[in-house]
């Protein structure tokens, strides 16, 4: 910044009309007006706004300006982090969460990349395909739990299809949106070539696809992450989302958001886990 | 192998685009298409190269392609049209890898295709990381490499800046200058024309009729002399001439309804 001064907005210098430019010499600088339009995210600045957040908390709970009970002091969180993962109870409930998860997710993506090729490939697969997720794909999944219980009784089996059901229908949009948006002119291209079809969706389609699905699996994985967590409150012994529900119950506020705090930390493992994948798998970008 | 235009018609919708075009290219000949914009001379393109079917007339093979072609009618686009995600080399090596040709002979044949356009150096870059130039280089050595009897180049060099535009045409004639491959080039930029084609096929505004096939009465060669620029001149003007009020007339049509 050219001022030295922290400034909200970025703009040009507004001209200084308190020193009068001189008409008769007729020469004056053009003014700079092509400033601003363009941020950039400062790293450090968000660690020390996240880190004065963290120590006004902590202040609030040591000063007792608020009631530990309904906002315990990120130090007591850290401290209840710790316990748990020394008792074990953490792995427990967290291993619970990622069989889960990563169950559901493989099912509901596999099912959604086989659907959403047919839906971008075949033209009776489009018409049939697009009409039934254009109608399913509204519903809350998590609405469909009760149901599943019904059908595939009250184990694991309902949880992991509520998360499954939840992932095929992003992942299968995503695919066919990331199918659609293959250029036309590389397929002709290989079909100028006589390169066959299978080829042609090996080496094109789904290479022109893979920035759309990789984009698609990172809501998906917050979908996951989302369903989970409510299916878990809904029945489950154990799981993260259980054990959240049983500490509020239990008025266990640190454990609580312990808890909040391991489900925010496992959302920003995946997406970082997704990011090295796009840096992998994308890098003709 | 000579490929024939056969009354080829075609409309988009109700839009009348081309109209019982007729004419021959045999291989070791280039004959360039030319006319005003919107005349349908991509579209014939694509027919004659079996991307686009006729609404009526065909396009036809005649005699039999080199033994060792693996793709007779070979396409050179305007936008390149290169995978993004493979390298030089394998995007030279793209239409080869369903040949059943073994992995050596392949590379013997990328390599060839590589050193002829230039791009041995190149060969691990990505597309993004070239210029426009090499870009349509790498083009054209995927096309060499497929060893086509007949190129079909749809505005090859329109998406380039002149001075690249020169250096490219300088490649094409010395590609075309051994005689076996025949061309049929889409442009619509006159000098090109002039100095590449053995005949020039001026279709009419749309629907695309012929409206004159002009013969060049001067080998390639000859045609780089300085001496001959005068001539070549006065075919270009001549071209203009017969292009010109057409050229206006579809430059002042509105679109759509």
């Amino acid at each position: 910044m050219p001022s030295g001064r922290c400034r909200v907005l970025d703009r040009a210098e507004q001209p200084d009309t308190s020193k009068p430019t001189d008409p008769a010499a007729g020469l004056r600088p053009v003014a700079f007006r092509g400033a601003g339009f363009a941020p950039k995210a400062s790293r450090r600045a968000g660690w020390i706004a996240l880190a004065l957040v963290i120590a006004l908390w902590q202040l609030a709970g040591s000063a007792g300006w608020v009631n530990s009970l309904f906002l315990p002091a990120p130090l007591a969180i850290a401290r209840a982090i710790y316990q748990l993962a020394q008792s074990g109870v953490l792995w427990k409930h967290l291993s619970y969460s990622i069989m889960r998860i990563g169950t559901g997710w493989i099912l509901g993506t596999i099912a959604g990349i086989i659907v959403g090729f047919s839906i971008g490939l075949s033209s009776l697969a489009r018409g049939v395909g697009i009409t039934f997720i254009s109608a399913l794909f509204p519903i809350p999944k998590i609405a469909l739990l009760p149901l599943l219980i019904l059908w595939l009784g009250i184990g694991e089996e309902p949880k992991i299809a509520t998360i499954a059901l939840g992932v095929f229908f992003s992942t299968a949009i995503s695919v066919y949106s990331g199918v659609d948006a293959v250029p036309r002119n590389l397929i002709r291209m290989a079909q100028s070539f006589n390169v066959p079809f299978h080829a042609i969706v090996r080496r094109v389609i789904w290479p022109g696809a893979l920035p759309s699905i990789l984009a698609g699996f990172r809501i998906t994985a917050s979908v996951a992450l989302l369903l989970v967590v409510s299916a878990e409150m809904i029945g489950a012994e154990f799981g993260i989302g259980a054990f959240v529900l049983q500490a509020g119950n239990l008025m266990q506020t640190d454990q609580l958001l312990a808890g909040v705090v391991i489900l925010s930390l496992f959302g920003l493992a995946v997406g970082r886990l997704i990011n090295m994948l796009e840096v992998r798998l994308l890098h003709w970008r | 192998m000579d490929l024939i235009a056969d009354h080829i018609s075609h409309r988009f919708g109700t839009l009348e685009v081309l109209d019982d075009v007729s004419f021959t290219v045999s291989s070791g000949e280039v004959v360039a298409i030319v006319g005003p914009s919107g005349c349908g001379k991509s579209t014939l393109l694509s027919i004659l190269g079996g991307l686009l079917q006729p609404g009526a007339g065909q396009a036809e093979l005649r005699g039999a392609a080199l033994p060792a072609s693996f793709n007779p009618l070979t396409f050179v686009f305007q936008d390149f049209a290169l995978l993004p995600w493979c390298t030089v080399e394998e995007n030279v090596a793209f239409p080869l890898l369903h040949t059943g040709l073994g992995a050596a002979e392949r590379q013997g044949i990328v390599g060839d295709a590589l050193r002829r356009t230039g791009l041995t150096d190149f060969q691990g870059t990505y597309p993004k990381q070239l210029s426009g130039g090499m870009r349509q280089r790498v083009g054209i050595a995927r096309a060499l490499a497929v060893r086509p009897a007949i190129l079909l180049m749809d505005e090859p060099l329109s998406a380039l800046d002149s001075q690249t535009r020169e250096l490219l045409m300088e490649d094409f004639i010395g590609l075309l200058a051994d005689g076996g491959m025949g061309a049929v080039y889409v442009t619509h930029n006159l000098e090109e024309a002039v100095r590449l084609a053995d005949r020039i096929v001026v279709l009419s505004r749309r629907p695309g009729r012929i409206r004159e096939i002009v013969s060049i009465p001067m080998t390639r060669a000859e045609r780089g002399d300085i001496n001959a620029r005068g001539q070549l001149l006065s075919l270009q003007n001549e071209l203009w001439s017969l292009i010109r009020e057409e050229a206006i007339d579809a430059e002042r049509e509105v679109q759509g309804a």
